[in-house]
């Protein structure tokens, strides 16, 4: 049964479909975010959750060069370790059929019998390895989809020097590999040259010629366990066998990755919402404001006749309710559809074996509740003033608008402005929350793409700095141990080879103070090119022949300035302890390295021209055969070729952001929409007048468009170098928030993405403008001019 | 062209025309029939008459006859559902949007009965958002001199009373020196004495810049002013007087 009141109000709900819907796409787009990212965060969360749970990814890790098997049980008994696992791991060269380039195997062992008891794994396709069988492998997800490998295929690999045929029996995932990457500064995944391979601690440890020892240990921590406490324990134990430095997850590249990405989705998660909650209560508070006065002597009528306030204000927030609603239902829907898709586009980088969505009943409530209360927010303030007012009063009509010179104009400004542009001022100062909502609304909408489109800036710089400036080497080679002086020169006369430039990468603990941090220390010659020291902002730094230069990331985390001496102790060999100067703070935004002079280092670690590898440039007609040569060079661990991997990543970038885009360029599109829409309905209700007035005068239509619209387009120029500082603010503040000790996002935001979100916004207006000002042609000259308001 | 215009219609009683100068405006055979619903309302049945260059005209008549149409069609507000309006040579009753737009920018200034001033401008401005149109416009401030509005130049329409406004309005409307000056109820919103205000303001316009004046009012008194007045009844003309001896606003009492 349906009162008249209800009828009324159905009616009323036709006559401004426009604002209403305005309304719903604007409370839609706060649901559809805070729906999508919410479910895509507590999707991966979960997932997170469950795969670790379920197979026992491990919380402390480390490296070693080598410690006997007798030491496994020493490990296991530290207070607070609930399990230990030791392993052999060993970074080897791959021959993949159909890459022309030596790939990275990272071969881990795991037991020969049963399932690693930490980071087991989740066998996807074909099967675990069976005892006895010698050279069966299982290999990564994502490198085999990468290569196109499928059980049964075979790969070589050097394995202590020799060629071995590797016969792939199973495809799998592991918890410490969602995040496939190589690390060692390397931070951008590249799934055809790097990837991992499990086989049986029987293969591996003669192979790798470790039988009866291992070099690497995962731990699990007991219930209130001290990681920090076991890292020490562990790294004390580990000392004498060429501990390279115990880390927690914190320090784990695909966990910290992982969480990052998580982290990061919640920010999104809350912020974006709140943006469009707060934009939908503004809209339905003007256009609520607005029918209310319009409808002044009916709110009047209707107390005459003995409505309750109670009743009139509910009449009119059912109103914002309804559109708040409908917004709701399609928000949903949008949201659970969009937020299904992105947690498709993770599994593009974070490989689980279990990403389920997950969109909760929990999750649709808290939607539903917060959006319509934003809504009810913004109808309360607008109907109070109306329920407020004594009957006799809403009956009459409302006094002349109140206008005055602002202190726009007492400051003297507008003496040259023309008069339509103090028209437009004067409007603004008289309801200067409402302008001020209006443009910080579509200011949002620019931030809001600013920072869509920062992501790709960020990364595009990083991309460029990593393989274009400081990588400018064709193809790193990494020896098998540290070799002498001699074969560096042995490289150069490779074919193929234009310039050679040796490397010496030492493991070590820095320390000042109290603080200390595990590093590499890269020996480089201050003289080579392939490899130039830069900073943030491309600035080549040259290697001073003394003292040790830090990225200012390591400096911070240190606590140390330039000029102060820090501590290193070499974690191989005969592990020296020395103190180095710290010659200079580079800001390089990835990783956090240490670099000295390769002279310099060598003398440090009383050693004569060792290297650890070379740099090379390589003449690109000859690679195939120098490639060809460096997979069966026993003495090359392995080898990364620089080039072919950047144009994958960013095609496979650009998929995974697609769709992230789209909705932060849709929901952008609607928040300007609504601010733009909303602010020339508004103002067409309350101008018209006004408006057939200076048509009755002999304005011309297009000049009375321009009158109308000269606020907004005011309030959108205003609005589009606000939303620039917006964005790079929160740009700024993202960086902040997801730098971690493996990467900074640089703060760069590039002319192109600062145009695109603007023509974007600008676009949206203009098209909303032009769609309710065809709203003018129908300004009913007579019969506008024979009434009041 | 020159003779002396005389229509007349079966429908119209004997009037009795101005006999001066070139007629500046020509209604001939102007029918509006509005359709509401399935009813269609007369507003005006073939009306006939010219107004000519100096003129102060009353169009004179109760609510509903047809005289706010009239006027409408006058401005160019709205089209005839048949006849011709000429202003000059111009049809205006065939004439497009841009041409309609330009005859109200260039010939005509409107006075409407709730003066419907820009709130946002002051005095000044809103004379001088229209002076701003205007080919030959006088100074906003000589066109709210001759409305004794000298001393409100600065004044927001908030601040000022409605006689005051109306003044504005009326300043708005001659600022631009229109050939025809449109007064719609000019006084309907006003008190007595606010009223001859603004009918004074009207009379000097009519005397000192020439301009062609006709007002549309229900309130009988007004017509003493006129030099004719046009009497409507029901959409159609009764009389067309001519006023032997004009009184000035100051003896005009209602």
């Amino acid at each position: 049964m349906a009162s008249s009141l209800d009828r009324k109000l159905l009616r009323d709900l036709g006559r401004s479909w426009g604002q209403m819907v305005a309304v719903a796409a604007v409370a839609a787009c706060a649901v559809t975010a805070f729906v999508a990212m919410g479910s895509t965060y507590r999707s991966l969360l979960g997932s997170q959750r469950l795969y670790y749970a379920e197979y026992r990814f491990a919380d402390v890790f480390a490296s070693l060069q080598r410690a006997p098997d007798s030491l496994a049980a020493r490990i296991a008994a530290i207070p607070g370790v609930a399990r230990a696992e030791t392993r052999v791991v060993r970074d080897v060269t791959l021959d993949v059929p159909g890459l022309a380039e030596p790939a990275t195997g990272r071969l881990i062992s795991i037991p020969d019998r049963g399932r690693p008891e930490l980071n087991d794994l989740a066998i996807r396709r074909g099967r675990y390895v069976a005892p006895g069988r010698t050279n069966e492998v299982i290999a990564s997800e994502a490198f085999a989809e990468a290569n196109g490998l499928r059980p049964g295929d075979a790969i070589g690999a050097i394995l202590n020097g020799r060629w071995e045929k590797l016969t792939i029996v199973g495809v799998a995932l592991s918890p410490e590999y969602v995040y496939e990457v190589k690390g060692g500064g390397a931070i951008f995944p590249d799934n055809r040259r790097f990837g991992v391979l499990w086989a049986s601690r029987a293969m591996v440890a003669p192979a790798l010629g470790m039988q009866g020892a291992f070099n690497d240990v995962a731990v699990s921590l007991g219930a209130g366990a001290n990681e920090a406490e076991v890292i020490a324990q562990l790294d004390h134990l580990l000392a004498r066998y060429g501990g390279l430095g115990a880390y927690g997850r914190d320090d784990q590249i695909s966990y910290r990755f992982l969480s990052d990405e998580i982290a990061q989705n919640r920010a999104t998660a809350t912020i974006v919402p709140g943006i469009f909650l707060a934009a939908a209560a503004f809209l339905l508070y003007t256009v609520l404001s607005r029918l209310i006065a319009t409808q002044r002597p009916q709110v009047g009528t209707l107390k005459a006749f003995g409505y309750s306030n109670t009743a009139i204000g509910w009449h009119y927030l059912k109103m914002a309710l309804a559109a708040v609603g409908a917004g709701l239902v399609m928000g949903v829907a949008a949201g659970a559809y969009f937020g299904f898709r992105l947690t498709r586009v993770y599994q593009i980088f974070y490989r689980f074996p279990m990403l389920h969505y997950e969109l909760s009943a929990g999750l649709v409530i808290v939607a539903s509740l917060i959006s319509l209360l934003a809504g009810a927010l913004g109808a309360v303030a607008a109907v109070r003033k109306a329920v407020q007012m004594p009957p006799a009063e809403a009956m009459r009509p409302p006094g002349p608008a109140r206008y005055r010179a602002g202190w726009l104009e007492r400051m003297g400004i507008d003496r040259r402005v023309p008069l339509e542009g103090r028209m437009i001022v004067r409007d603004i100062e008289r309801r200067p929350w409402r302008a001020a909502f209006t443009w910080l609304g579509i200011a949002m909408s620019v931030a809001i793409l600013v920072v869509g489109f920062y992501f790709f800036d960020a990364i595009g710089y990083l991309m460029r700095l990593q393989f274009e400036t400081v990588q400018r080497e064709d193809v790193a080679v990494t020896f098998s141990d540290p070799r002498s002086a001699a074969s560096r020169y042995n490289l150069a006369n490779l074919p193929g080879v234009l310039r050679s430039e040796p490397y010496r990468a030492v493991a070590a603990r820095l320390s000042y103070e109290h603080r200390s941090r595990r590093v590499v220390v890269m020996g480089e010659r201050a003289a080579g090119i392939l490899r130039p020291l830069v900073d943030e902002k491309l600035r080549i730094h040259t290697l001073p022949p003394e003292g040790i230069v830090l990225t200012r990331r390591l400096g911070e985390l240190l606590g140390v300035k330039e000029g102060e001496r820090v501590t290193l102790e070499v974690l191989e060999g005969a592990r020296l302890v020395r103190q180095v100067p710290v010659s200079a703070l580079v800001d390089e935004p990835i990783g956090y390295s240490a670099y000295m002079d390769l002279d310099a280092l060598n003398r440090l670690l009383r050693e004569g021209g060792t290297t650890s590898g070379a740099f090379l440039k390589v003449d690109p007609r000859e690679a195939p055969r120098l490639y060809a040569l460096l997979k069966r060079t026993p003495a090359v661990r392995s080898i990364a070729v620089k080039q072919a991997s950047v144009e994958s990543f960013k095609d496979t970038l650009a998929e995974s952001v697609k769709i992230s885009t789209t909705i932060l360029v849709a929901l952008a599109c609607t928040l300007a929409f609504g601010m733009v829409y909303n602010g020339i309905r508004v103002a067409l209700s309350e101008r018209a007048r006004e408006l057939a007035s200076l048509r009755v005068l002999g304005f011309s239509r297009g000049e009375v468009r321009t009158i109308l619209l000269g606020r907004e387009a005011l309030l959108l120029a205003a609005a589009i170098p606000a939303g620039w500082a917006l964005g790079a603010v929160a740009c700024e503040l993202i960086a902040r928030a997801v730098a971690s000790d493996l990467f900074r996002l640089p703060v760069v935001i590039t002319a192109q993405t600062l145009a695109i979100a603007a023509g974007i916004v600008v676009g949206a207006s203009a098209l909303t403008a032009l769609g309710v000002s065809r709203q003018l042609d129908h300004l009913d000259l007579v019969e506008t001019l024979k009434t009041g308001e | 062209m020159l003779q002396a215009p005389k229509t007349q219609t079966p429908h119209s009683p004997p009037t009795e025309q101005a006999p001066k100068g070139d007629r500046i405006f020509h209604v001939h055979q102007v029918s509006k029939i509005y359709r509401m619903g399935g009813v269609e309302v007369h507003a005006l049945r073939e009306v006939d008459f010219d107004l000519f260059p100096g003129e102060f005209v009353v169009l004179l008549g109760p609510s509903g006859s047809g005289k706010s149409t009239l006027l409408n069609i006058m401005g160019a507000l709205d089209a005839p559902t048949s006849g011709e309006v000429l202003f000059h040579d111009h049809n205006l009753s065939a004439a497009d949007d841009l041409e309609r737009t330009r005859y109200r920018r260039e010939h005509v200034g409107f006075v409407f009965q709730f003066y419907n001033l820009i709130p946002s401008l002051t005095a000044r401005e809103n004379v001088a958002l229209v002076a701003e149109l205007a080919e030959n416009p006088m100074p906003p401030e000589e066109a709210l001199a001759l409305v004794g509005l000298s001393e409100r130049l600065d004044h927001f329409p908030a601040q000022m009373s409605g006689g005051e406004q109306q003044r504005v309005a009326i300043a708005r409307a001659i600022v631009k020196r229109p050939e025809l000056l449109l007064c719609d109820e000019p006084t309907g919103a006003l008190d007595y004495e606010t009223g001859k205000l603004v009918l004074e303001a009207l009379a000097r316009v009519n005397q000192e810049l020439g301009a062609t004046i006709a007002i549309i009012t229900h309130n009988a008194a007004i017509a003493g002013l006129a030099d004719r007045v046009i009497r409507l009844r029901s959409g159609e003309i009764v009389e067309i007087r001519r006023n032997e001896k004009k009184i000035s606003p100051a003896e005009v009492i209602w």
